[in-house]
């Protein structure tokens, strides 16, 4: 045999055994209960047995969590653990992915969100999200923010629009530094004011939730600064979920952290004792970068 | 978390970061207690030369724990450190402030011992004194072999006698008293041993704090201000 038969024989053993590796893992990793406190005295969002799959894969298992009115849920993970998954179930953008199949019950405020009455556009208004990569439309900043309270009819006429255009800018701190050039276009601003436009444009049709996935991931560390500022203010109106690789980002801006592995929720308590004295060992192994 | 396992993390750098200031702590504490050692020694034999290098030698244990602050600062600036990592500088930045004011302890001692050979002691006291320094000893190498263990049971264990070295320092400080009133010409000496006493004393409680920061670090929770039977109860294992 050549050597480089061999390698291959080798690399396919390997793939053979991570394969096997991540099987048993994930058997085992299904029986986990979860632990700490997965549920509020007041919550806005109450996720129960929480089943999502594509396709075949199962991406999330049994996942019970509720998220408390004004409080900040951080949601870390390795890559794959389905924290992004289980985010976008909150307000149903799950619902546009073929093959994505939903089992379970999400209530907000009480109101079950998959009922197939729901209207998912209104749903989504009262359920805002800001995405990973800043993406605001290609029109100007005012229209940006204009354009979910004109659709849903928020303002009766130009003075009220401008209102809440100026409100939302000026809650996504961003009014000072845009308020002159309101008519340029939104693309034009830098990664950081594009992510706090996004922010704006969310906040502009007064939603109830803000979902975050991963907000501060392209931007630089001032601009993070100030979107976790303005995380920390906006905690106050709304209630926010954010999905987040960096831990001291979950530990800074989080009254509660869940941690998520292989689609279950391992572990979620209060974000000081996750950091500090984390009880599952999967936690510990990675908020403190251990090999599992 | 019973194991810590600090040497499994994915950065072999960090690793090897936490494991040589754990070394470090281990030899700072081997150094503070042979001061307290030799403090006793020189001491209770009455040897000047000892009790000179004793009194004069505490500069070593200062540089070791200003190093060490040092190198818990990078890695809290580079780090982050979370969970038992984290617990683990804390322990590490508490657990060197102790060790340092054992050295002052024995420092003192050691000049008290100075001053004491050359005088005409109060041998008899000795005995008593000499019990409580080997007591205490025991307990702060009792501490420092649960840190190097992260041995929670046995932390308990040690910082459970710090009573009973409290009340042989009352015992010893009582006789001590009696005999200033019996020969009030040997009060200043007296004093002096008396002061040695007091270190040795306080040598313990520092002891003992470092078995609460080794209770910290394994088990997450902070027993500062728990009572002793508390503590117990809830970290020996009933048999």
């Amino acid at each position: 045999m050549s050597e480089n038969n061999l390698t291959s024989k080798r690399s396919d053993d390997n793939v053979q055994n991570l394969r096997e590796c991540d099987i048993r893992e994930s058997a085992k990793v299904r029986e986990y209960e979860t632990i700490g406190e997965p549920y509020t005295d007041n919550a806005k969002i109450c996720a129960r047995d929480v089943n999502v799959y594509y396709g075949d894969k199962q991406a999330i298992i049994d996942v019970s969590l509720d998220i408390g009115s004004n409080e900040v849920l951080a949601m870390i993970g390795p890559s794959g653990c389905g924290k992004s998954t289980f985010l976008r179930t909150l307000n149903r953008m799950n619902d546009i992915i073929p093959d994505c199949r939903f089992e379970g019950n999400i209530k907000l405020d009480g109101e079950d969100i998959y009922d197939p009455e729901q209207d998912t556009v209104l749903l989504r208004a009262r359920v805002g999200m800001v995405f990973q990569k800043p993406n605001p439309f290609p029109k100007s900043i005012y229209e940006n923010v204009a354009y979910g309270p004109r659709i849903h009819g928020l303002a009766h006429n130009k003075a009220e629009l401008d209102d809440i255009v100026e409100k939302s800018l000026r809650r996504a701190s961003l009014f000072d530094e845009v308020k002159d050039q309101l008519d340029k276009p939104g693309t034009g601003l830098s990664g950081g004011q594009q992510q706090r436009l996004c922010i704006a444009r969310a906040i502009a049709v007064s939603p109830e939730v803000i979902l975050m996935d991963e907000p501060c991931s392209a931007l630089d560390p001032i601009a993070t600064a100030r979107i976790e500022e303005l995380i920390d203010e906006l905690k106050e109106k709304f209630t926010i979920a954010i999905v987040t690789h960096s831990m001291q980002q979950a530990a800074r801006v989080s009254q509660r952290t869940a941690y998520f592995h292989l689609g279950k929720v391992i572990e979620v308590g209060d974000t000081r004792e996750v950091f500090t004295t984390p009880k599952h060992e999967l936690t510990e192994n990675y908020i403190t970068g251990r090999i599992g | 978390m019973e194991n810590l396992h600090i040497d499994q993390h994915i950065s072999r750098k960090y690793n090897e970061e936490l494991e040589d200031l754990r070394n470090k702590v281990m030899t700072m504490g081997g150094m503070v207690e042979k001061q307290s050692k030799n403090a006793l020694d020189a001491l209770i034999n009455g040897d000047s030369s000892l009790a000179e290098t004793v009194a004069t030698s505490d500069y070593r244990v200062n540089s070791m724990e200003v190093e060490i602050d040092a190198e818990c600062t990078d890695i809290l600036a580079r780090r982050q450190p979370a969970a038992s990592d984290l617990r683990m500088i804390l322990t590490v930045i508490k657990t060197i402030t102790d060790l340092e004011r054992i050295g002052d302890e024995a420092e003192k001692i050691g000049r008290f011992a100075l001053k004491l050979a050359n005088s005409q002691e109060p041998q008899s006291y000795y005995s008593e004194l000499h019990h409580l320094g080997e007591h205490v000893i025991e307990m702060l190498h009792g501490a420092l072999d649960a840190f190097a263990r992260m041995d929670v049971e046995a932390a308990v264990r040690v910082a459970g006698r710090d009573p009973e070295i409290d009340q042989e320092f009352e015992a010893l400080t009582r006789m001590l008293i009696t005999h200033m009133m019996e020969d009030p010409r040997e009060v200043k000496n007296v004093l002096r041993l008396n002061w040695c006493a007091r270190s040795l004393e306080r040598i313990g409680d520092h002891s003992a704090n470092i078995c609460e920061y080794i209770i910290y670090l394994v088990k997450g929770h902070d027993v500062r201000h728990v009572s002793l039977e508390q503590i117990q109860d809830t970290y020996i294992q009933k048999k």
